[in-house]
């Protein structure tokens, strides 16, 4: 197609957005209305999932050592644990690191200890994947001279299923939300298309291929998912901006932190772009298929 | 130019439209195609710019057989015939100048060229001072004139028309037919399907005649044959 059919097309385009007034509005209705619903929507996801990372990513095993192990066995331990499948990191802490810690957060009372001091030297253990933290204690339990392997089995079981049961709804919610937008899209632009139906039929008549009477329908669906995603952008820039001003202070210092303003935005808002505009398009074509066939 | 091949049309509903029609018609040739209502006039029309298919046999338009074009070809077969319509099927959002120029639009014909072609034909049917205004202030005769040119516009062998006086008082209708012929004198083909009794009787032409999907006529300067 050469270059001046596509300025027409484009020019058509627009002819048509501005004629079908109402239907224009509508859809575009349509579509700011879901997008803004599954901006907000992603927008808490994406932040969930964060949080979830966050804490899944600080689970972490106690690997507690018999007393009698000597400093040899204690380094051949430690590479036998960091040989395993799906282990990050191991670090290791002597007993009287971990007293000179509990000094530090009990106070004083504490260094009675000192003299006889009943904690075990130990490992901490970091697994790539958290999900393989209890086969990893497993096979960890079984080596010589280990006392105890502890991370709070119970409680992490029970926020992974949480966690993966939040994120599948949340994830059906964004598709539900996506589909019933493009049914409206879809809807709406076809009966701006049943109008046309003659115009259509004649250009078809007249010698005109599919794609020449398809292009302007969806030049015509990507503007209509382009306007309709300007308010979305502007309210969820808004809105995250002010939920980050307010949460980041808030959650200084605790290991779960709200995505950074800055690159989340930006990747937002192009996400909420994309889907305007793949709505849009598939909106177009979907309707006018049905028309073509003259 | 225009050869149909033992060509039975049946449709869905047990319909006959064509019954073995075998025809031949040469370029230059002026063809009128009469009979009554339902007869399958409409059908012989369409089948020849495939908006109809053939159940069997073949039809060949300058030696090429449409019968199996593939949908996607179906644009170029029509570029190269022009169809004339009883209600004109002019766009009423586009003026007379860009109903004309879309034909040529459509085949990305450069745009001077456009221009150059499209005073032609108006001026051809005579209607160049209208070319502003849009096909809703023009009379039935202006806008079956404006489809005529847009039919013509790109030079195709043959222009089909189906009945296209049918909307037209009978003044308006001889004007038509004057352009028709002055069209096929410049050596285009016309297949023209008619109700129209006086005309087929005065300007005579080849006719063919079709009752219930036969052809029962084929005469070459033939009478129009029916009570009108």
């Amino acid at each position: 197609m050469k270059a001046r059919t596509w300025s027409r097309h484009i020019r058509e385009s627009f002819k048509s957005l501005a004629r079908n007034g109402w239907m224009t509005f509508a859809s575009v209705s349509a579509v700011t209305v879901t997008l803004l619903l599954v901006g907000v929507f992603t927008a808490l996801m994406l932040n969930m999932n964060k949080a979830a990372t966050d804490i899944e990513n600080d689970v972490e095993m106690n690997v507690y050592i018999e007393l009698e192990a000597t400093n040899e066995e204690i380094a051949s331990l430690e590479q036998q644990i960091n040989e395993l499948s799906g282990v990050e990191s191991v670090s290791y802490s002597t007993k009287e690191e971990e007293l000179s810690g509990l000094i530090d957060d009990f106070g004083d009372e504490m260094s009675l200890f000192e003299q006889n001091n009943p904690l075990r030297n130990k490992f901490v253990v970091q697994a790539v994947d958290p999900r393989q933290t209890e086969r990893i204690a497993t096979q960890i339990d079984s080596f010589d001279y280990i006392y105890a392997v502890e991370y709070g089995e119970d409680k992490i079981e029970q926020l992974f299923s949480v966690l993966e049961i939040s994120r599948n709804v949340g994830a059906v919610l964004i598709f539900g939300l996506l589909f019933t937008a493009m049914f409206l899209i879809s809807n709406t632009i076809k009966i701006t298309i049943v109008a046309r139906r003659r115009e259509i039929e004649i250009m078809k008549l007249v010698g005109a291929s599919n794609w020449f009477v398809r292009i302007p329908f969806i030049f015509e669906g990507i503007w209509l998912g382009i306007i309709g995603s300007i308010i979305p952008i502007t309210l969820v820039s808004i809105l995250y901006y002010n939920v980050y001003e307010f949460m980041s202070p808030r959650l200084e210092g605790s290991f779960i932190q709200i995505l950074e303003f800055s690159p989340f935005i930006y990747q937002i808002n192009a996400l909420i772009l994309l889907m305007g505009v793949v709505i849009g398009v598939w909106g177009s074509f979907m309707s006018v298929r049905k028309f073509l066939r003259v | 130019m225009i050869q149909m091949k033992e060509v039975y049309k049946r449709y869905p509903n047990g319909i006959m439209a064509a019954n073995n029609f075998d025809i031949h018609i040469k370029p230059g040739e002026f063809v009128y195609v009469v009979g009554p209502s339902g007869a399958g006039k409409s059908t012989f029309i369409k089948m020849m710019y495939r908006e109809e298919k053939p159940t069997k046999g073949n039809i060949l338009i300058n030696g090429v057989d449409i019968t199996n074009l593939k949908a996607s070809r179906v644009p170029y077969l029509r570029r190269n015939i022009g169809v004339v319509f009883q209600d004109f099927k002019l766009l009423s959002r586009l003026t007379v100048y860009e109903n004309i120029a879309f034909a040529l639009e459509v085949i990305e014909e450069h745009p001077k060229s456009i221009k150059k072609r499209v005073m032609e034909v108006l001026d051809l049917v005579g209607l160049k001072h209208k070319a502003r205004m849009m096909p809703d202030e023009l009379s039935g005769g202006e806008q079956q004139r404006i489809s005529i040119a847009r039919s013509i516009v790109n030079t195709p062998k043959v222009v089909i028309a189906d009945e296209p006086t049918g909307n037209l008082d009978p003044e308006t209708s001889w004007e038509i037919m004057n352009l028709f012929e002055e069209i096929n004198t410049r050596g285009t083909t016309i297949v023209m399907a008619t109700h129209n009794r006086e005309i087929v009787n005065t300007i005579r032409h080849r006719v063919i005649a079709i009752e219930n999907g036969l052809i029962v006529r084929d005469e070459a300067r033939g009478e129009y044959g029916y009570e009108s």
